[in-house]
């Protein structure tokens, strides 16, 4: 009988375990963690810090839907995997077998290897033990310095300011997540996180973490701040592959494990997903390995079909993504670069609260949508999803803006001001269009 | 860093400020309760105490933070996580309502004479308003509104940066002090020579389950009742034969429940503490179905056999005693107990909704419209949803809307009051409450955007 066993309850194992079960209704299906015994919802972990759900409002499924599919859950550590008999070795001293083996394994904080990185109050936010940590950390903390600015950084300040505890947040570029935002949007979430009393140090590298007698944090040392005094660091210049484990194993590895199109790693009846994953042969305008959620679940739903027969090369479509900066959402779709290409224009539109904005990216030549940013306003995803593979003009885009807006209702709309702005700044006069459902669920 | 400081300043002072006027106010109401008489000037200072302390406290609270969600510490404070003072609250309040519904006469009412205590307090306003002594239902209803509009304004400026809630909430607070409170209020003082009947324009059968009850059409029909009782009257028939399932199509029953509904507008306001409270497991949804749809039968059933007596003017059905066998087990059952004692007396340890999801006729009769034939849905943005649960949390009808938004599926379900909140609680822009297209509103077999897929399985698990 076919046993699928499945290292890794993230998004990612967790996905290819339900879509397994949907397409195959025998074989096994074991879901194995060492973190938690039930899936849960990473992104969950702020927001049971901050208090505004308990940790197990972070289950995306109650405990007896797995019993009910028949994926065994299994709360364990894999010590080592050996290929040739497919076995998996645990640290409790038991054995596992496999016909098919699916490595979920996600990621760690990075480290880069900083003086005192190992002290007390030192640490990544990515797994439950992490928040636990952190929790225990909070006691007494009134000073924290959060190390890389990205979006585990700013959810980290995020749920100390819930708390009134002081944040200093360093950041290597010379804005806010400056390799992925661009200039004026890496403006106004470092302006917001402002508001929301983060002190941002720009430009700033961390040169050592020092000690206290106990071994535990006292302060940090930077190049453009001298020493900070600090009771917590947080590590968050983003996360690489957690797979230590394997670097000896029969299996090829790089900064991740190596994969092909369709998930396959070097060794038969192996597969590798999720954050864990490197492609030889990065996907058509994709990195190599990301680390995202959206990608996770959506390589799970690729690999499934594949574990159930149908072999089916992952492709994903157009990038998208969100986060959330305190209190103002996130959204992009298709692709804005931090320095907007030789061969493209951007326009950009800020309201004047300075809590909106929206940057459009498109061809110079042949004036082809190539994406946008929104900050603040909320857009839907199907649409701009159809007209970035329809590709839609620039112009087409400005005349939408009633049908994509996803604002809840009554709330006040800026589709008119923003292609007023774009009129006047490329000499266009572009109509906007006049909400329709036609063409929204078409 | 000058900007957190005055915000700082305001919520300093003025949170204190707010809840010692609130705490005079209801010192004051629980002096009058346990009998002691005070002078009329008191009760103004006790209700104006209330009413401005409600709103300090509130605007105080929130107008210094930047605009935005604010939930923090819900599950840490012991007012909102089922602590001791949501149990202590809990006690107060059922008890307030057990006395309300079964033992007026230690509010102070009196079947001879003048009344005392708490409800000859009130007395001032009552001749204010309709030149008449106060009743145990106006305290209520005076009490009732003050947390409304009270805590309405603190519901507004938690949610500024929402013009749905915003406007929402004003609707829910002016239908409760208009259509509810000083309208029906005046008119009955206007009216002295009326017999009385339900003058509150939004209080449609079978919410108001009296409706049809002998006694109540033939007071809306009695001659001094005029053309004022017959206007009633039709209003109140076609208010739920036509009006209701018509706007219920057009934009689910949100236009209800959340918009001017009085149970639904102190849920909203005085409930959002504890909206998160409510059970999102499927056992209770489980429960939800049969209790409330048994409820809507239970009333269809009481009315009918009411409206058989009313025509055939006999008191008994089936040789049983219509008020003793019918009419008083579902005032005391469902109008009383579940309505008022579990709805709103349990708001601290079930939350807010209780009544309005297993209990509301009305809303069961609505929820049947919007999930069968209704314009509104909540919408799921293709692919956005990180199942962070936030929205089900937050969910007052307990509906597990991640369940949905995370398979890219709309939220179609009969419970929804269109409240709002799961859309403004996410932090991806993903739900969005909205009247389109019947057409492809229940998305059963939704496709995740995000990558190409040839097909997918119907089975969702």
């Amino acid at each position: 009988m076919e046993r699928i066993v499945i290292i890794g309850n993230g998004i990612s194992g967790i996905t290819t375990a339900r879509n397994v079960r949907k397409q195959n209704s025998q074989a096994q299906i074991i879901v194995i963690s060492s973190e938690t015994k039930y899936f849960f919802s990473r992104t969950a972990l702020m927001y049971a810090y901050m208090g505004h759900m308990k940790k197990e409002h972070m289950k995306p499924y109650e405990d007896n839907f797995w019993a009910k599919n028949r994926i065994e859950l299994c709360f364990a550590h894999v010590n080592t995997i050996d290929f040739n008999n497919q076995k998996l070795h645990f640290s409790n001293g038991k054995q596992s077998n496999y016909t098919k083996l699916v490595l979920a394994l996600g990621s760690k904080p990075n480290k880069f290897g900083w003086l005192g990185q190992d002290l007390d109050g030192v640490q990544g936010l990515y797994s439950y033990n992490d928040l636990e940590l952190m929790e225990e950390n909070s006691k007494n903390l009134r000073k924290a310095v959060i190390v890389g600015g990205g979006l585990i950084g700013v959810e980290m300040a995020e749920m100390f300011r819930s708390r009134n505890i002081e944040v200093d947040f360093l950041v290597r570029e010379n804005r806010f997540w400056g390799n992925v935002l661009p200039k004026e949007e890496g403006d106004l979430v470092h302006r917001h996180i402002g508001e929301h009393g983060v002190k941002l140090l720009l430009e700033t590298n961390l040169l050592e973490i020092l000690s206290d007698e106990n071994g535990r944090v006292r302060a940090v040392k930077t190049d453009t701040h001298g020493e900070i005094e600090c009771q917590f660091v947080g590590l968050t210049a983003g996360v690489s592959p957690n797979i230590q484990f394997l670097k000896e194993a029969e299996l090829e590895t790089d900064r991740g494990i190596v994969v092909n199109e369709f998930l396959e790693t070097s060794q038969p009846n192996v597969y590798a997903l999720g954050d864990c994953a490197q492609f030889k042969v990065a996907p058509k305008g994709r990195r190599n390995i990301e680390q995202v959620w959206y990608t996770g679940r959506m390589m799970g739903e690729t690999l499934a079909k594949t574990l159930t027969g149908k072999k089916t090369e992952y492709k994903p479509g157009n990038w998208f993504n969100s986060a959330k900066f305190f209190d103002i959402e996130y959204q992009t779709y298709g692709v804005v670069s931090a320095q907007v290409e030789e061969e493209n224009e951007q326009f950009y539109w800020e309201h004047t609260n300075g809590r909106l904005g929206v940057k459009f990216v498109f061809n110079k030549s042949s004036e082809q949508f190539v994406g946008i940013n929104t900050f603040g306003i909320r857009m839907r995803h199907e649409l701009f999803d159809k007209w970035l593979t329809q590709s839609k003009s620039i112009d087409f885009v400005m005349e939408h803006l009633e049908d994509v807006n996803f604002d809840p209702e009554l709330y006040k709309q800026y589709g008119s001001e923003i292609v007023n702005a774009y009129n006047g700044h490329f000499g266009k006069n572009i109509q906007i269009k006049k909400k329709k459902w036609a063409r929204i669920f078409s | 860093m000058s900007n957190t400081n005055e915000n700082n300043l305001v919520k300093s002072l003025g949170v204190p400020t707010g809840l010692m006027l609130s705490f005079i106010g209801l010192v004051i109401l629980i002096l009058s309760w346990v009998g002691v008489s005070l002078s009329p000037i008191f009760m103004w200072i006790c209700l104006g105490s209330l009413l401005t302390g409600m709103m300090v406290f509130g605007i105080s609270t929130y107008a210094g933070e930047s605009e935005g969600i604010k939930n923090n510490g819900i599950w840490t404070n012991t007012l909102t996580n089922r602590g001791l003072l949501a149990w202590v609250s809990g006690v107060v309040i059922t008890g307030f309502y057990v006395e309300l519904y079964w033992f007026p006469e230690m509010l102070g009412l009196s079947a001879e004479g003048t009344n005392t205590g708490l409800i000859a307090f009130f007395d001032p306003l009552s001749y204010a308003l309709k030149g008449a002594p106060a009743s145990q239902w106006f305290v209520y209803g005076t009490i009732y509104t003050i947390c409304i509009v009270g805590l309405g304004v603190k519901f507004i400026f938690k949610y500024r940066h929402s013009r749905y809630q915003m406007w929402r909430t004003i609707s829910v607070m002016a239908a409760q002090l208009f259509l509810a409170y000083f309208i029906p209020e005046i008119l009955e003082g206007m009216n002295q020579d009326q017999p009385y009947f339900v003058k509150d324009l939004k209080h449609f059968w079978p919410l108001n389950y009296y409706f049809f009850e002998d006694w109540h059409l033939n007071n809306m029909t009695d001659q001094a009742s005029g053309s004022m009782g017959m206007f009633y009257m039709v209003w109140g028939i076609l208010g739920f034969t036509v009006l209701t399932p018509i706007i219920t199509y057009y934009v689910g029953k949100r236009w209800y429940c959340s918009w001017i509904c009085g149970c639904g507008g102190l849920a909203e306001t005085a409930g959002d503490p504890f909206r998160h409270l409510s059970d999102k497991s499927i056992k209770s949804w489980k429960l939800e179905r049969w209790l409330i749809h048994g409820v809507l039968v239970y009333i269809t059933v009481v009315t009918a056999v009411v409206l058989y007596a009313y025509f055939t003017n006999s008191s008994s059905f089936m040789g049983l005693d219509i008020y003793t066998y019918f009419r008083k087990p579902y005032a005391f059952l469902i109008g009383a107990a579940f309505s008022g004692i579990i709805g709103v007396g349990f708001y601290p340890l079930l939350g807010n909704r209780v009544w309005c999801r297993f209990g509301c006729p009305m809303a069961a009769y609505m929820g049947i419209v919007q999930r069968f034939k209704s314009r509104f849905r909540i919408t799921t943005n293709g692919g956005q949803c990180i199942s962070c649960g936030n929205c089900s949390t937050y969910c007052e009808q307990g509906i597990d809307v991640r369940a949905y938004a995370q398979k890219g599926q709309n939220i179609v379900r009969a419970s929804c009051v269109g409240c709002g909140v799961c859309s403004a609680v996410c932090p991806r822009g993903v739900l969005k409450l909205e009247n389109g297209p019947e057409e492809n509103r229940v998305t059963d077999n939704p496709i995740l955007i995000g990558h190409e897929k040839t097909e997918l399985n119907k089975e969702i698990i």
